[in-house]
């Protein structure tokens, strides 16, 4: 083993989130004290109550930026990293959290809190990307633990993730899952979610739900339309596209379309412009 | 850090580590007595009862999970059982079974991860299981290997280890085939054991002389020990429906956190988890897990916070072999969900997460439609009592010096496994001392 000075660092960093892809990172029981002999972890508040300074040459990022003080941590973070990946559906997309952009201002501090002048939280959920440059997504509702051990290895190697932007459904002709949506007419997302979870749902009777996000080719209205044919209520379409990644455009646009409300903040918000260093 | 000026001694940790998420500490000591404990939660709010109002009662227990990666069964689970509570179903002995053992596979991953990962590093005086690898890697892959039984649980039985798919309101979407849950018994036995040598392993730890004041919660469950289910009961005699505890919970929302604090009404607060599930239900262990625990000096209440990882250690032997007997006996449920129809009801439900009880609330309309919705997790339960406990170890620690005593402060958070992403990471601690 080299010297653990001379290791390459790794930061795990956490926003509004619910700790599920960083734990995905602990439940490599294998792979993990292996990692540990080939990188320096220096930041994982989760793991550990060590920390060293950056910077770091891969940071991890889950959660999404819902505070005014998170809006500054992530310029911070991103300065000190010199491959920023993200992790998860909240950091790619906002996350469930998401849906109060479609709220009107202020309405779910009110609801939830007896104070919301103590709480200090905006009005939206938005993805890491809409904040500062971003190397890499990771994406899924949880991530996939084996995309993540590809994601810290080709990072750590200097190459690009191999990981697969098609659909679910092409995962379930792979596995000869029968097709849920032609046999039972039952309201699946997996023509237009990407792949990286092994298609679950269907191999257990369920329609897909959409935890990895839309796939890089998603037709989102055609799904729609065929899924309007076969009997589902357009309420019903329209909070099937709103879950996890609400705030993914082609999600967002589709949920709309069917009748959902449209954001009441849209497109990225104003930040401060991030440094120039590690690009 | 630490800073020092005369009379006035200070002390602040910029992020306690190894909870679940983000938080701070602060603890004033004048003339040799504590006299101000805070314990501030500033982990982002996520909203989740409100963004619930709206959707479909077979939604809950997918959004739910997601407040937590670290106990989404739970989540799943007390949603679950609140809208059978709403709609007036009970679903079949072999579906509960099934919920059991899907609820002994979270326990299981969750009490090994804070035993090995996050607390036992403590004890041994390492930063990080990193580091308690470098001195002793038999334990931490012996942690890793049961870590991986339980995630296999998951896997088997709800489809994925994080936020589990297999799961609706009724029961499930599939039942696993009989040899699939079969192929868990070897595994399982592997588990059971490896769980024995960790309550040997924690019970030679030292431990700080404390002893806790405390008020138990936990559910009770007739003939065994409660986990998916039970009646809400209290070590001063309280025994209740899930919805009359719901009805006694007053939540305050505080300045200093984005957490409401629970206590319950007119009286003292009170503490969740497995010192409370220990104390009131011990009597309901599993043969082995019991024979651990007098094994390991435990009677029959455990009233020092810094032993609940020893209470922890032998839960995971039950987990392990309350897990095996379920799967030893398993029969496929057929239909492997019960029918739900909704009507315009409010429902509750209460389960024991890992970390304590955790109580779900719905009113939802004829439609389905979910018109309000009350999620009281552990940590907001235990806030006060965490806070209350820092007092007595800050007032019992007073002579140990400034970096003992701030490790001293996390550890003792760290004793109830708090999960900030639950109640609303990095807890920052300051100690001010005058």
């Amino acid at each position: 083993m080299s010297n653990h000075n001379e290791l390459p660092t790794l930061a795990v960093w956490k926003f509004a989130s619910c700790d599920g892809c960083q734990l995905s990172l602990l439940d490599c029981e294998d792979e993990l004290l292996t990692l540990a002999g080939v990188v320096r972890i220096s930041h994982f508040t989760e793991m550990s109550r060590a920390t060293t300074a950056g910077p770091y040459d891969v940071s991890l990022v889950e959660g999404s930026i819902t505070t005014p003080a998170d809006v500054h941590r992530i310029q911070e973070v991103r300065e000190a990293s010199r491959r920023l990946i993200t992790i998860g559906a909240c950091a790619t997309a906002g996350g469930i959290q998401g849906l109060r952009n479609f709220a009107a201002s202020g309405a779910y501090a009110a609801t939830v809190y007896a104070h919301p002048e103590y709480i200090a939280s905006l009005d939206t959920s938005t993805p890491i990307s809409a904040h500062v440059d971003v190397d890499f997504e990771l994406h899924g509702c949880p991530i996939d633990r084996h995309q993540l051990l590809e994601v810290i290895t080709a990072s750590l190697s200097g190459r690009r993730p191999v990981i697969p932007g098609h659909s679910v459904c092409q995962e379930c002709k792979a596995r000869g899952t029968v097709c849920l949506l032609v046999s039972q007419k039952t309201a699946c997302l997996g023509p237009v979610t990407r792949t990286g979870c092994g298609a679950l749902c269907p191999a257990v009777g369920r329609g897909c739900f959409g935890c990895f996000g839309p796939a890089d080719t998603a037709n989102t209205s055609s799904l729609a339309a065929t899924l309007r044919h076969q009997g589902t209520p357009a309420i019903e379409l329209s909070h099937l596209f709103r879950t996890f990644n609400a705030c993914a455009p082609a999600f967002l646009e589709e949920s709309v379309s069917q009748g959902g409300p449209v954001p009441v903040t849209r497109g990225r918000p104003p930040t401060p412009t991030s440094g120039e260093e590690g690009r | 850090m630490s800073h020092g000026s005369g009379s006035t001694r200070s002390i602040s940790v910029d992020g306690l580590a190894r909870v679940e998420g983000e938080g701070s500490l602060k603890v004033e000591v004048h003339d040799g007595h504590v006299t101000d404990v805070a314990l501030e939660i500033f982990e982002p709010p996520r909203y989740f009862e409100a963004l619930l109002v709206g959707r479909h009662f077979t939604e809950a227990p997918d959004i739910t999970a997601r407040i937590c990666g670290i106990c989404p069964v739970a989540y799943q689970m007390s949603a679950c059982a609140a809208m059978e509570d709403a709609c007036a179903v009970t679903v079949d002995e072999r579906i509960n079974r099934l919920r059991r053992l899907l609820y002994c596979g979270e326990w299981i991953q969750s009490h090994t991860l804070h035993i090995y990962l996050l607390h036992a590093p403590d004890f041994l005086g390492y930063a990080d299981a990193v580091e308690l690898a470098e001195h002793d890697r038999a334990a931490v892959e012996r942690g890793l290997q049961i870590k991986r039984i339980g995630n296999l649980i998951m896997e088997t039985v709800g489809g994925r280890a994080v936020h589990p798919v297999n799961v609706r309101v009724g029961g499930f979407y599939r039942a696993p085939d009989a040899e699939s849950i079969a192929s868990l018994a070897e595994p399982l036995r592997r588990a059971r054991d490896a769980a024995l040598a960790t309550v040997d392993w924690v019970a030679g730890f030292d431990f700080p002389d404390v002893s806790g004041d405390y008020r138990f919660v936990a559910l009770r469950d007739v003939g065994r020990y409660a986990v998916e289910g039970g009646r809400p009961s209290s070590s001063d005699g309280l025994d209740m429906s899930p919805a009359q505890l719901a009805g006694l919970i007053v939540e305050e929302h505080v300045v200093r956190s984005t957490a409401l604090h629970a206590r319950l009404s007119g009286r003292d607060p009170y503490l969740t988890g497995p010192l409370a599930r220990y104390g009131l239900n011990g009597s309901s262990l599993t043969p082995l897990a019991a024979d651990a625990a007098s094994r390991a000096g435990l009677g029959p209440v455990c009233t020092n916070p810094f032993r609940s990882i020893v209470v922890r250690a032998v839960e995971l032997v039950f987990a392990c072999e309350e897990a095996l007997s379920l799967v030893e006996s398993y029969t496929p449920p057929d239909p492997p969900a019960a029918v739900v129809t909704p009507r315009a009801a409010t429902g509750t439900g209460a389960t024991e997460a890992p970390r304590g009880l955790l109580l779900h609330q719905y009113e939802i309309d004829a439609s389905g439609t979910i018109q309000r919705a009350r999620i009281v997790p552990p940590t907001s339960q235990n806030q006060l009592t965490i806070e209350a406990d820092l007092r007595l170890v800050v007032q019992n620690a007073l002579d140990l010096s400034d970096d003992e005593l701030q490790w001293r402060c996390e550890q003792a958070v760290r004793n109830h496994d708090p999960c900030i992403s639950c109640a609303a990471h990095f807890l920052d601690i300051t100690v001010v001392s005058s």
